[in-house]
Parts: C-alpha cells; structure tokens; sequence
C-alpha cells in the first residue's frame, strides 16, 4: 500500500517537516521490496512462488535425504538397525562403536590409507605437472606452442581404448602397483586446459615488469602466477583429488591382490555385494538376506568414503563457477 | 579466431632463437607431455593388434598379422550388436529424460532472487557430483533394494508387494537414468547459471519496455543467452553417445543382467580382460573410438553449419 488517500495526505500536508519524518522512521509504510529484485520486475504469483519453493525444497532433500540416514545409521547401533529393518531414519541412542570397529585396524582401515595415499600422491604429481604444463603453453608466441596444444587436444577426443591401455601397463609390470592407479591418468587436457586459459588471463604487464626485474619463467611463475591463481588451482585440484579418492574401474582392472585394495573396492565387495567384512568383528554377515547385521559398520564404511570429500567440499566449491568456465575449450 | 597482429613480431625472431628463449618453457611442458605421450599415445599404437591374432606371451612384435578377421568378427557378433544396441538405447534415453533437467534446474534456481539461498541450494546440489559411483549405487540399493528402506517401509505396513528397481530389467533405463540424474543433473547447471550470469539487465529491461511479461522474458531473452551452451554440450553428448557410465553399469550387470546393461565398454572388457580375447576386444574398442571421433567432428561440423560456436572454431 503506497498510495495513501486523499484525506490522510491532506493531514500530514500541515504537519511541520520533522514531525512527518519522524512519523515515516517509526511506521515504514512503503511495502517491503525485496532488494534484490530489479524495479521493472514484477513480483512473482503466490501460485508460482509456491511451486518453486516446493520444488527446489524437494530437490534438496532428495540430495541430503539419502546422506542422512546413512549418517544416522552409521552412528547406532546394530540393535536399533535391526528393530529400524536396516536404515535408520530417526536417531536414537547414537554410539561411534561402528567407526571403532571399522578403524581398529584390518581391512577397511588399511584400504582407507591406500586410498589417502594414492590421493595425496597422485594429486601432488597431478597438479604440479599441469600447473607447469599450463604455464608453458601460456605464454603467446612461444615456441611451439601449437603443436603440443595439439598434443593436448587430440587425447581429448579420442582416446586409446581400455585394451591397448590395460595390456601397455601390463608390459610396464605396473599391475599391482600404486602406480597403476596414478600415471596412465595422471594428466587431464581439460584441467590443463582450465589452468591453461585462466594464465592467459593474466594481465600480460605485470609478467613484462617481472621479466624487466630479471626474474626466468620458473621464478615468475612461483612468485606472481600462482598467488594470482590458487582458486584456480584449487578447484583443478579438487577435480583431480576427486578423481583418484572415487577411481573405482582402475583399481578394479589393475589390482588383483585385496590387500592393496583401496576404499571403493572395499566399498564395492563389502557393502554393495555384502561379502562379509573380515576383521571387522561384526560377527556373521548375512549375504543372501542384504546383510542387516552390520548396517551400521557398512553405513560407516560408506560415510569413511565421503569424509574427505565433504572436508575440503566448503572451501573450494564457491570457486567452482570460475574453474568451469575457463576451462571451456577456445581454438 | 584468427591471429592476432602481436604475434607479427615475433615471426620474424629465427627459430633457433625462440628455441633457447622459450627453453623453460618447454621443459615445464615436458612431464605432461611425457605422461600423455605414454599412456596415451603409445596405447594407440597398440590398438595395432585388433589387426594380429595377438598372444601376450609373443607381444606385438611376433604375434601373427590376420588382416581385417577380428573386424569381421566384431560386426558378425550378435552379443556386440546387443550391446551397441543397449548403448544407443541408454544413450537416447538419458538425452530426451537427463538432458533437460539440468536447464530446467538452472533456470528455477537463477530465478531465486536471494543470492544466499541460491548460494546454499548450489553448494548442496553440486555435492553427489563428487561422489562415486560405487557409493550412488549403494545409496541407491540402500533405498530401493530389496531390503531397503522402501521395501521395509512397505512391508512393516503390511504391503506384501517388493519394489525391484534394482534387478528389474524391464525399468533399468529408469534406474539408470534417476542414477545420474541425482549424481549430476545438480553439477550440469553450473555451466547453464554461468551462461544466464552473462545475460545484460538491460536485455531484460528494453524487454519489459516492449511488454513482454516474465514468460516472453524467458523466450526472447533467457533461453537465446543458452543456446550456444546447449549446442555445445548436445555436440559433446554426442561425441560421447558410445560411451555410457561405465562404472555406473559395471556395478549392476549383475543385479539386472548383461541382456540389458552390457553396452560397448563392459563388453570389450568382459571379452578383453576377463575372457582374454585380446585382438576381438581391441577391435571392438577401436571401432568405438574411431566412431565417436567421427560423430564429434561431424556435429561440429553441424554446429557451424547453423551458426554456433561448437566445441572448437575454425581458425
């Protein structure tokens, strides 16, 4: 209600100015815009507001749903896991003797630090060389500059095919090896290529005047690139951290002998095929009925397998948008 | 794009030069290229025995040359034919059922005027992208397997009939599709609200100078600011129409059966790695490859035909 009428205008109208101002402060009558709302937009029906809410409520929930009950069930007990038929929805009495159990040594504790070590390994050595390789091509005019961007974009549209692969580290005696599960993708053209277009973004003055003080490509590039581009090389790093903490089909094409098995293939026998957990002292796990005994422990294994995913998730995803979209593909 | 004229100059700088220059550079660009050189690179080479009768215990330097006999094999195998069919069909199916909901997402939540709530809703959605396979599976089984949370909800109210969509071969498409819709359909938008971000005000604003009501806006404003992006990302779907979450599949062949779930990738491994048919499964690998790199060039080539950027431009 803006307008005001007739009347009451006519009132204020004698008022003294302060008066009337005062008035205003206490009693805002101007209805509540809301302030990020352009001027010319009008504002949404009930109906359609309505709709979004319920909609974008339910989309959300149908992510954080899920994670919930594993979360919960991981944290009761068997008992109330049993009485619950499997997933609890509803906390109870809430015990971390799951996660003791799983991390008191044997399987799931070993294949938790092959996993981190793989990661953290691969990752490292990942990072470094398409942080050194974006660089290299970066800079205009270089000397062949276009052909090894070539090289880069052909492995992104086509690639060797599993067999060649498979039987290439076969021949290199990398079967069973960590290795294995960080050269053959140790190097992503997309992520070079998002690395790559952000250096070139780089406002060219600053590494003229670098160059002016003497400073060589490797100096430039540790003292003033990278401080300009940790979000960048943030996000790259999570794409590749992400990469080797999930990589399932690698590990199960390369490594036969289960001791060296890393989390998702534990992940995989032990919760989704409900093999029982050795060493984990949860008793007899059930493995043609869906194995509701260990709930709880299979739950845990599952959140284990998050975890670090949801550790470094905050601090890097408001960069995303930017790591995206320079990593789309110019000529 | 053409070159720009800064890169004159420095043509004229004779190569050697340039060379010595450039010489860090070059060698900050070496480990990449060595890695790529090696396990991508050479493995194409070794796609050379889909033409041998490759044994790994004579390698592929004296293993016997049989010509195009594998090929012929591959083509004349019906359990390759099924499984290029279950790809395509899984391939289309994702594209008429998956392809959207991203769009749709993206432009419900660019219509969020809050920029907090926005902010919260993406970094929530954005999150199953980042988990893997394995786990949206077990997730999945967790919540409509057979002794999951659905099926125990509906026997603990006395409902006698069990939900299979997990081993269910008739609904598999679906499951597969929801799979990857709740795995990342969230991250999919990201790149559409990036798109939308770049729409001027002022388009809005001379729109609503002329008339137009939010849903003409939205026709003559929004979704023109997409099309590119759209292109590009069909383009991209379609380079990839062989490939079909392989992880995804490989995890539930054997709840649903390969009848329905064995597509190009988990075949070739089955007949490669498992059954140690080295040669047939390389042809079969290559054939792929070599098809999905024609149909990236060709809807490329599509895209510039009707005006559109495309994954790459002409130089």
């Amino acid at each position: 209600m803006t307008g005001s009428t007739p009347e009451i205008s006519a009132e204020v109208a004698v008022l003294p100015r302060d008066v009337v101002d005062d008035a205003r402060d206490r009693k805002p009558r101007r209805p509540r815009r809301n302030k990020y709302r352009a001027t010319w937009e009008e504002r949404p029906s009930v109906a359609g507001q309505t709709t979004k809410v319920v909609v974008l409520t339910l989309v959300v929930l149908a992510v954080l749903f899920p994670l919930w009950t594993v979360v919960v069930t991981s944290l009761s007990t068997t008992q109330e896991s049993i009485e619950a038929g499997g997933l609890v929805v509803v906390p109870g009495e809430l015990t971390l003797r799951a996660y003791t159990q799983i991390l008191s040594g044997g399987v799931v504790t070993r294949a938790a630090l092959v996993s981190v070590g793989i990661t953290a390994v691969g990752t490292l050595i990942s990072v470094v060389v398409s942080v050194l390789a974006a660089y290299g091509l970066s800079r205009p005019g270089s000397f062949a500059h276009r052909p090894i961007l070539f090289v880069f974009l052909v492995t992104m549209f086509f690639g060797a095919g599993m067999i060649p692969t498979y039987l290439l580290v076969s021949s290199l005696n990398m079967i069973d090896t960590y290795w294995a599960l960080i050269l053959p993708g140790a190097v992503s053209a997309f992520n070079v290529l998002i690395l790559r277009n952000f250096f070139m973004g780089i406002d060219n003055a600053i590494l003229d005047a670098a160059r002016m003080d003497g400073a060589g490509d490797w100096r430039i590039l540790a003292r003033i690139v990278l401080p300009m581009s940790k979000a960048v090389v943030a996000v790259v790093a999570l794409f590749y951290g992400v990469g080797y903490w999930n990589a399932f089909f690698n590990a199960m094409l390369y490594i036969n002998d289960n001791a060296k098995w890393p989390l998702q293939l534990v992940l995989r026998s032990y919760v989704l095929q409900g093999v029982t957990l050795p060493g984990s002292g949860t008793g007899q796990v059930d493995v043609g009925t869906g194995a509701v005994t260990g709930m709880p422990v299979k739950m845990a294994v599952m959140v284990l397998a998050v975890i670090p995913i949801l550790v470094v998730y905050p601090f890097v995803q408001r960069h995303f948008t930017k790591g995206v979209i320079f990593g789309a593909v110019k000529g | 794009m053409r070159r720009s004229r800064q890169a004159v100059p420095q043509r004229s700088i004779p190569w050697t030069t340039k060379l010595r220059r450039d010489r860090s550079l070059l060698l900050m660009t070496l480990p990449a290229v060595v890695l790529l050189v090696v396990f991508a690179y050479v493995p194409m080479l070794g796609n050379v025995i889909a033409w041998q009768d490759y044994s790994p215990y004579q390698g592929f330097v004296a293993s016997p040359f049989v010509g195009w006999d594998n090929f012929e094999r591959v083509f004349n195998n019906p359990l390759f034919l099924d499984a290029v069919e279950n790809t395509l069909a899984i391939t289309l199916f994702q594209l008429v059922f998956y392809f959207p909901v991203p769009i749709f997402l993206a432009l419900l939540l660019n219509s969020v005027v809050s920029p907090r709530v926005r902010t919260v809703i993406q970094s929530i959605v954005y999150l199953p992208h980042f988990f893997s396979w394995v786990l949206v599976v077990t997730i999945f089984q967790q919540i409509f397997g057979g002794a999951g949370l659905i099926n125990q909800t509906l026997r603990n109210h006395g409902v006698d009939h069990a939900v299979t969509f997990m081993t269910n071969p008739d609904t598999f498409l679906v499951l597969i599709t929801s799979q990857s819709i709740w795995k990342d359909a969230g991250w999919g938008i990201i790149i559409f609200l990036a798109a939308l971000s770049t729409v001027p005000p002022e388009q809005y604003e001379a729109a609503v100078m002329d008339g137009a009501n939010r849903w003409r806006r939205m026709w003559h404003v929004t979704l023109p600011a997409l099309r590119p992006v759209i292109v590009l990302l069909l383009i991209l779907r379609l380079g990839d129409a062989l490939t079909v979450g392989f992880e995804q599949l490989i995890l539930q062949r054997d709840a649903v059966g390969a009848q329905v779930s064995e597509v190009i990738d988990t075949y070739v491994y089955y007949q490669g790695v498992i059954y140690g048919d080295w040669s047939f499964a390389a042809a079969a690998g290559l054939v792929k490859g070599v098809v999905s790199l024609a149909l990236v060039l060709g809807a490329n080539k599509l895209a510039h035909v009707f005006g559109e950027a495309g994954v790459y431009q002409r130089s």
